[in-house]
């Protein structure tokens, strides 16, 4: 890549890793940005809390689609498994947000770990067809367990507490906002850490080579297992944070809606950068709420024309069409 | 940006000034929550048609201040974007009235915006029983799951004139509650129920549960499947088994006769009886004249959700009206209990207990009139309440 040459002489595995984890100014003007909307846009916080959500789920499956190349059309079967468990929860009486976020991640990477051990056998096609099925029954479980999930009615009696005891989710959203961010902002931190790891690499290694990395020494299943596991606890904990901030979960968080969705939000913003995710869900998110408040009949016409220019133009997602706007820009200067 | 914010400022100025010199209120606000896309949009369309058609000709202002609707797209069933929506329209639009609502889990999810910011709201179709319970402010104008098939439960035992009958319904959420309806209402009226299958909502082959119905020797045969194609489905699946509606009662919520479904069903469908709230063949003189004013402007016929959009600005104009313009919750809601008017389909009003609707339902049978197949109602069940809340005292 291009950075190997950058790093010249001095290249170690080492140092190529600690130059990628260095902090860009971009980034932190980036996350400094994010608390812009409690200022700007007070009346808009409940919509940042969402984006920050879908941002969360989108990085989730950046880690398995971008990174490990394992594509999934079924992500929101953790997504929906994380709402459902915080939901469920809070009605017998454990009504802390965070202790509940924790809970919905340990239920849906448990699900994680024991589907990944099916998602490691298989590529392409075949993971298209699984991960789809794995979301459909469990949607078909929480459809038919209605004495559990309330069914199509949706979950019922959900009571969430003030966060850590103080905060009370409010009408404008400024809680949610805020917590959905830090969520976003932690589990960002760990997926950065994680993708600028040798484990991060070698993650690369499969998605451009699978049969390739065992024959170097890496086992590729045992590391799609465990990004796989990490990724359906990142997808539990966007859900789980959907259902405290909005009070309610119904059977389309395990729609396949939600899934095709994110995957929408996520080669829009660009796969395989992590912050690509985060930009496509702020577009995707933004866009919709802008063009149905306009047209709220026909706007999907629009939604479905910025995705056909997008792709067809900017082929690396707006990221990636961002990125080659820098480096021809510092190209020229 | 300093001269046109000074700008806005200045045009702002003068527009209040305006208002202010002739002494008007500021308009009500009606934030109008509907399923414009996905799956659900002909219904919003439908509803939506009938609210335009309200407005205009009742005019755009009621109890002395201008109406202003805010529409908004909930999309399919998503509770998460409805509660956005509504706390939206709320924090930003500052709307007085939440309105619309078709599917039961967003309406479910806005009652917690209705009860905190203390909203009045009109439930214009979502038909579970429990909404109306999860906020002190609101009202629905369309009726109960429970009313239609409890009312058809008995019905059936008694007037019905049938002793056995046997249940089909789709395996989800409103065909287990019409299922639980009906049973009820018809083993508490004598009836035995000889047999029931829930099938799969999805594409079921009916064949082999017709079967089932026909083994076990009914008198009558209660269906329940969602609108679309499934009724004219069904219908065929009884004709091959030799089931004719004609001879066997076969009965079932609105839907199984749909102006689509017989449309599609042809002849078949002759004697299908089914219980509604609304038809748009209904004999009165203010659904002539509602319908032809629908058709006029709208090419098509109203149906039930057209009726709940249209009693829905009804209950809001009126309750506008009693209150001289008053917009907080609990003037609102106050005017809106006990409510009484005549509808289109009808003579309707609001519990004051409940806040729910009280309305006369409808048994029908398909018959051929002029040459077109149409549901003809042959009895009426007057001042039925929901039966849910009832037995929740």
């Amino acid at each position: 890549m291009a950075s190997e040459s950058e790093s010249g002489a001095a290249f170690s595995p080492r140092n190529f890793l600690a130059s990628r984890t260095r902090w860009h100014a971009l980034e932190i003007v980036f996350w400094l940005s994010t608390l812009l909307p409690f200022v700007l846009v007070p009346d808009y916080l409940q919509l940042a809390s969402q984006i920050a959500i879908a941002a969360l789920f989108a990085i989730s499956l950046d880690l398995i689609l971008g990174f490990a190349g394992i594509v999934s059309i079924g992500h929101a079967a953790y997504f929906g498994l994380g709402a459902y468990t915080a939901g469920i929860v809070s009605k017998y009486g454990v009504s802390e947000p965070v202790l509940l976020l924790v809970l919905a991640a340990i239920v849906s990477g448990t699900l994680g770990y024991v589907s990944s051990f099916i998602i490691s056998r298989f590529r392409h096609l075949a993971l298209i067809m699984i991960t789809l099925g794995i979301c459909l029954m469990l949607y078909e479980v929480a459809n038919l367990t209605s004495w559990l999930t309330g069914g199509a009615d949706g979950l019922q009696g959900i009571k969430i507490g003030p966060l850590l005891g103080t905060f009370k989710f409010d009408l404008y959203g400024k809680t949610a906002y805020a917590y959905a961010l830090v969520v976003l902002f932690l589990c960002f931190l760990v997926c950065r850490r994680l993708i600028h790891s040798p484990f991060g690499l070698s993650l690369r290694g499969i998605r451009e080579n699978p049969v390739r990395m065992p024959a170097i020494g890496a086992p590729s299943d045992a590391h799609i297992r465990k990004i796989y596991t990490i990724a359906a606890v990142i997808a539990g904990m966007a859900g789980a944070v959907l259902a405290q901030t909005t009070s309610t979960v119904s059977l389309e968080v395990l729609g396949f809606q939600r899934s095709a969705d994110v995957l929408v939000m996520l080669i829009l913003g660009g796969a395989g950068k992590l912050y690509g995710g985060i930009l496509g869900s702020i577009v995707y998110m933004v866009a919709r709420d802008q063009f149905s408040g306009i047209n709220p009949q026909y706007w999907y016409f629009w939604i479905g024309l910025m995705m056909v220019l997008v792709v067809m133009y900017l082929p690396n997602g707006l990221l990636g069409g961002l990125e080659k706007l820098t480096r021809r820009w510092r190209g020229k200067s | 940006m300093k001269q046109l914010s000074i700008g806005i400022v200045g045009a702002a100025a003068s527009v209040l000034a305006a208002t202010v010199s002739f002494a008007q209120q500021p308009p009500v606000k009606i934030g109008l929550i509907l399923p414009y896309s996905g799956q659900f949009a002909d219904t919003a369309t439908q509803m939506d048609n009938a609210i335009k058609l309200y407005v205009k000709q009742h005019g755009d202002s009621a109890g002395g201040r201008k109406i202003e609707i805010i529409r908004k797209d909930s999309g399919g069933i998503a509770p998460d974007v409805a509660k956005r929506l509504a706390q939206e329209l709320v924090v930003r639009d500052k709307v007085d009235v939440l309105t619309g609502l078709v599917l039961t889990p967003n309406a479910l999810a806005i009652a917690d915006v209705s009860a905190e910011a203390k909203k009045f709201t009109v439930i214009m179709n979502a038909a579970t029983s429990i909404i109306t319970t999860k906020s002190p402010y609101m009202a629905r104008v369309s009726v109960t799951t429970p009313m239609l098939n409890e009312s058809l439960g008995s019905w059936a035992a008694k007037a019905g004139g049938t002793k056995r009958v046997f249940s089909m319904v789709s395996d989800f959420g409103p065909g287990i509650d019409a299922e639980e309806g009906f049973m009820r209402a018809y083993k508490e009226a004598g009836g035995q129920i000889v047999g029931s299958v829930r099938f799969p909502v999805a594409n079921p082959d009916f064949a082999a549960f017709v079967q089932r119905a026909k083994d076990s020797n009914p008198d009558g045969i209660f269906a329940w499947v969602p609108g679309g194609v499934q009724p004219a489905a069904i219908g065929k699946a009884l004709n091959e088994r030799g089931i004719d509606p004609k001879k066997m009662k076969v009965m079932g919520q609105d839907a199984l006769a749909s102006d689509e479904a017989l449309a599609s069903q042809g002849d078949l469908a002759l004697g299908i009886i089914t219980v509604a709230n609304y038809d748009h063949n209904l004999a009165n003189k203010l659904n002539r004249a509602f319908v032809a004013a629908y058709s006029a402007d709208y090419k098509r016929n109203p149906d039930f959700f057209s009726i709940g959009g249209w009693d829905g600005m009804h209950l809001i104009y009126e309750v506008l009206k009693k209150t001289g313009g008053k917009t907080d919750g609990e003037a609102m809601i106050g005017a809106a209990k006990g409510m009484k008017w005549d509808s289109p389909r009808g003579p309707m009003s609001i519990d004051p207990e409940t806040r729910d609707v009280i309305e006369d339902v409808y048994i029908r049978r398909v018959e051929k009139v002029a040459g077109k197949l149409v549901n003809v109602e042959f009895d009426t069940i007057r001042s039925v309440k929901d039966p849910v809340k009832a037995r929740m005292k």
